[in-house]
């Protein structure tokens, strides 16, 4: 958690952790995970959407807006509450595609698009099919042929991508015939538009493959706002990178508060765990990662919000800070909470299936750590 | 004592120079006033060949000259009375230049912050200008022969004699204490109470009748440590720092400011002993050394940099984090044990990264290569950075007792009156 929120902010977090709490406990994510399909029930999701859970990105002309002026600040709070519950809903990607669209969309895109996304009634998916700057997406990209009447066709796979099956709108990056990225709006049920559900350790998350076999995309759908595509791109990057992290940081914080309160229940040779200096010490690592994930996470939050110079490098260091040491931690509040650690019914494995998603999407650790010295080295040989 | 507590502003508050005019004005005075720091050497470098702090108290002398001496001090005792903000931009304003880094721990940072929250205005204004004008380098007295973690098990005893007192003992690991004028100086006056309850904080002038410097060797060849042996040093009673039998109290804020420093939390300290990772647009000493050995293509070297980098913006954004945390009471101030962990695991890393990065002429080298050989004989003190300061051990009892609530460790000396306990 920030330690320095306004009041509006402070109240944001408590009004989303009660709303998590009392619609979506632990308890719910698992019957979620076994009965729902979808991964989340979309009535839930339209009651998160008038939370604002997906109109922080957007600008108040655009019909979106957030309670500090600072949309992305803000939504890091309710990504951290998420992470604390390991919630469910397309939460990155409506949020990615609402912010793309409001900064970059043409009036007609906007309106086709913002109002069901902000309203919960659309979901759509970001469907990074082509590479994004220093990050190597492998597999077959997507390519956009120029069509007569300049629209585009598009051929290719794109890699698994989250609530793609689940979304009615796909945002598209690919990588244009004559080089270079161009981004579209497609819609998911546009002829030669076909998912390939994936399988995932997240149990209320869904991922699927999506392919293109001559997709035709009307010029009006193509995504072609202030900047070039790449900047956009690595501005939709930059806020998923930031989603993440601060969920994995609300993740891991609940991970050590629950092995904390464990340690202390939990008695061997006739006192608790809490007592022995072994495990202090292991305790006070952890202490000191997770209060270090939350600041980095936080740092980056600010970095991006602000459009800083360097917020590419600052969400790449959280990233693979935390991708790092985040299932380092996890698996450590396993081990401590000893075989019940590794059971079904222990709750832990939820958060370590998170934990384990969100370090190995846009980027793994060592993808961010080349991005960072990418960054540094630029800084004095330009 | 929280009452005491003197809280340096964050950001300008308004009755203060804005950050960006402060910022210029400091750019255009350092150009004119400071000189620059000799090609490919840094603050710590430099200070490393300023064996007695004489470039020192002169780089600090104009500094307080141009009213850039101690930023975030009150004005009333020679500071200028300005905000963590100005004194970080100050820093980055000060990257291309000499500074008198040998002031900042511990005399700013831990002894000076110390004085401003228990020392008598008389004391007071006695030293705080004197220190920020550049006359004064002070010193800890605090490790004893006989132990550093269990502080308040020392053994140096102060006895009372009329209106003064008379220090006998030993004090060890004193760093730089040789080329130091005064230092702080926690001795028993009471055996007959439980340890903590039975120690007095001293303000006591090093070179003086009684008072035996001598330097130790230390493994990277320097000769930094100091033991000092007291033989019927008299310290006047208005020197006591805090109250008699009390100085535990002050002993305890004493080393918050120390873990702060070490942390890299202290908002006394000013400019940029080693330049890199954070501070702005100057290459870390890392790739540099990378660079010499022809290595930045090397993607597992990338890896290597990117990491350090990484640990040492992390370290940053921890700092402020928990300073933030402390002042909005959401962390209790044994909290701060937390950057100065950190500090020392990094610091373990960096190292590390440099043993790999140099590979073997770090440890054999020609001549004209000894720039490397800097790197081993800063691997072999690697482990410094984790004791001085109270060492990561009690780091993390610090963290898992007093800030996870924790049970305390077991203590064979608890409630009992000192002279009935066992101690080397
Ligand atoms: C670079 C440097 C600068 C220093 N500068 C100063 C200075 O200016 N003034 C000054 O007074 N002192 C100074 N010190 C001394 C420093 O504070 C002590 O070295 C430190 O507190 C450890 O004390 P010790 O050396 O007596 O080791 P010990 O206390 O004997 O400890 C030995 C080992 O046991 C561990 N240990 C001890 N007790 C416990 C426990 N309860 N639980 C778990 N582990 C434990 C310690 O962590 C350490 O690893 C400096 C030290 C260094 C390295």
């Amino acid at each position: 958690m920030e330690f320095e929120l306004t009041e509006d902010q402070a109240l944001l977090r408590e009004t989303t952790l009660k709303f998590l709490e009392s619609t979506c406990p632990i308890t719910t994510v698992r019957e979620l995970a076994d009965n729902e399909p979808r991964g989340f029930d979309p009535a839930w999701w339209k009651q998160a959407a008038e939370l604002g859970w997906t109109s922080m990105l957007v600008t108040e002309d655009d019909g979106g807006g957030s309670v500090s002026g600072h949309g992305l600040v803000d939504l890091a709070l309710v990504a951290e509450e998420r992470g604390r519950l390991v919630a469910p809903g397309p939460f990155a990607p409506v949020n990615v595609v609402a912010e793309a669209l409001s900064r970059r969309g043409t009036t007609g895109q906007r309106r086709r698009w913002l109002p069901g996304l902000l309203n919960g009634e659309t979901v759509a998916a970001w469907c990074l099919g082509a590479p994004a700057a220093g990050l190597d997406h492998p597999g077959t990209p997507v390519v956009a042929r120029r069509s007569e009447g300049n629209g585009l066709v598009l051929d290719g796979a794109s890699q698994p991508v989250e609530a793609a099956a689940q979304s009615e709108l796909l945002l598209v990056t690919a990588l244009g015939s004559e080089g270079g990225l161009v981004q579209a709006l497609v819609p998911s049920d546009t002829p030669g538009v076909r998912l390939h559900p994936a399988r995932c350790l997240d149990l209320v998350r869904r991922f699927a493959q999506v392919t293109f076999e001559g997709v035709a995309v009307d010029p009006e759908w193509i995504l072609d706002g202030p900047g070039t595509v790449a900047s956009g791109v690595e501005q939709q990057l930059q806020t998923t990178v930031v989603l993440e992290c601060a969920e994995l940081a609300g993740a891991l914080d609940r991970v050590l508060e629950m092995t904390v309160a464990y340690a202390f229940d939990r008695y061997s040779f006739g006192r608790p765990l809490a007592s022995y200096q072994a495990l202090k010490h292991r305790f006070a690592d952890m202490k000191m990662w997770v209060e270090a994930c939350h600041a980095t996470a936080s740092a980056a939050a600010h970095a991006v919000d602000a459009d800083a110079a360097d917020a590419a490098e600052l969400t790449s260091v959280a990233k693979a800070y935390i991708g790092e040491r985040g299932p380092v931690i996890v698996q450590d509040c396993v081990q401590l909470h000893g075989g019940i650690g590794v059971t079904w019914d222990h709750d832990i494995h939820l958060y370590l299936r998170r934990v384990v998603v969100n370090r190995t999407q846009h980027g793994t650790p060592s993808d961010h750590r080349e991005r960072v010295f990418r960054a540094m080295d630029a800084e004095v040989s330009p | 004592m929280s009452a005491r507590e003197v809280v340096v502003p964050a950001e300008s508050d308004g009755t203060m120079e804005d950050v960006e005019s402060f910022r210029l004005r400091a750019r255009s005075w350092l150009a004119d006033a400071m000189p620059l720091l000799p090609e490919g050497m840094n603050n710590h470098q430099l200070s490393r060949q300023d064996e007695m702090g004489e470039r020192a108290r002169y780089l600090q002398r104009i500094l307080s000259g141009g009213g850039f001496a101690g930023l975030c001090f009150p004005r009333e005792y020679g500071g200028q009375g300005l905000s963590r903000a100005h004194q970080r931009a100050f820093n980055q304003e000060s990257l291309p230049y000499q500074m008198p880094t040998l002031f900042n721990v511990p005399t700013f940072s831990i002894l000076a912050a110390t004085l401003i929250e228990f020392g008598t205005e008389e004391q007071k204004h006695r030293h705080l200008p004197a220190i920020l004008r550049g006359d004064e380098l002070w010193v800890q007295f605090l490790s004893e022969p006989s132990g550093g973690s269990d502080l308040a098990g020392l053994v140096t005893r102060a006895t009372r004699d009329g209106d003064t007192f008379v220090i006998n003992g030993s004090k060890i690991w004193s760093s730089g204490a040789f080329r130091s004028d005064y230092a702080m100086c926690l001795a028993r006056t009471n055996s007959q109470v439980p340890k903590h309850r039975g120690l007095t904080m001293f303000i006591m002038k090093i070179h003086q009748p009684g008072v035996e410097v001598r330097q130790i060797a230390m493994v990277n060849g320097t000769a930094e440590f100091c033991q000092e042996f007291f033989d019927d040093v008299i310290v006047p009673d208005g020197d006591v720092v805090g109250e008699v039998d009390d100085g535990w109290t002050v002993a305890s804020r004493l080393l918050f400011h120390e873990r702060d420093a070490v942390g890299g939390g202290s908002p006394y300290i000013s400019g940029v002993a080693v330049a890199g990772s954070g501070g702005g647009a100057q290459r870390s000493d890392l790739v540099n050394l990378a660079a010499r050995m022809g290595k930045l293509g090397d993607v597992r070297v990338r890896q290597l940099l990117a990491e350090d980098r990484i640990n040492s913006r992390v370290q940053n954004q921890l700092v402020r984090r928990i300073s933030a945390g402390i002042r909005a009471g959401a962390l209790p101030p044994p909290a701060g044990a937390l950057p100065r962990l950190f500090a020392a695991t990094s610091t373990e890393r960096h190292l590390d990264i440099a043993l790999d990065v140099a590979g073997g002429s770090m440890a054999v080298w020609m001549d004209e290569d000894s720039e490397d050989a800097n790197w081993g004989e800063a691997f072999l003190n690697r482990q410094g950075g984790s004791l001085g300061g109270g060492s990561s051990e009690m780091a993390r009892n610090i963290i898992s007792e007093r800030v996870l609530g924790m049970p305390r460790e077991p203590a064979a000396d608890r409630d009992i009156p000192f002279d009935q306990v066992r101690h080397n």
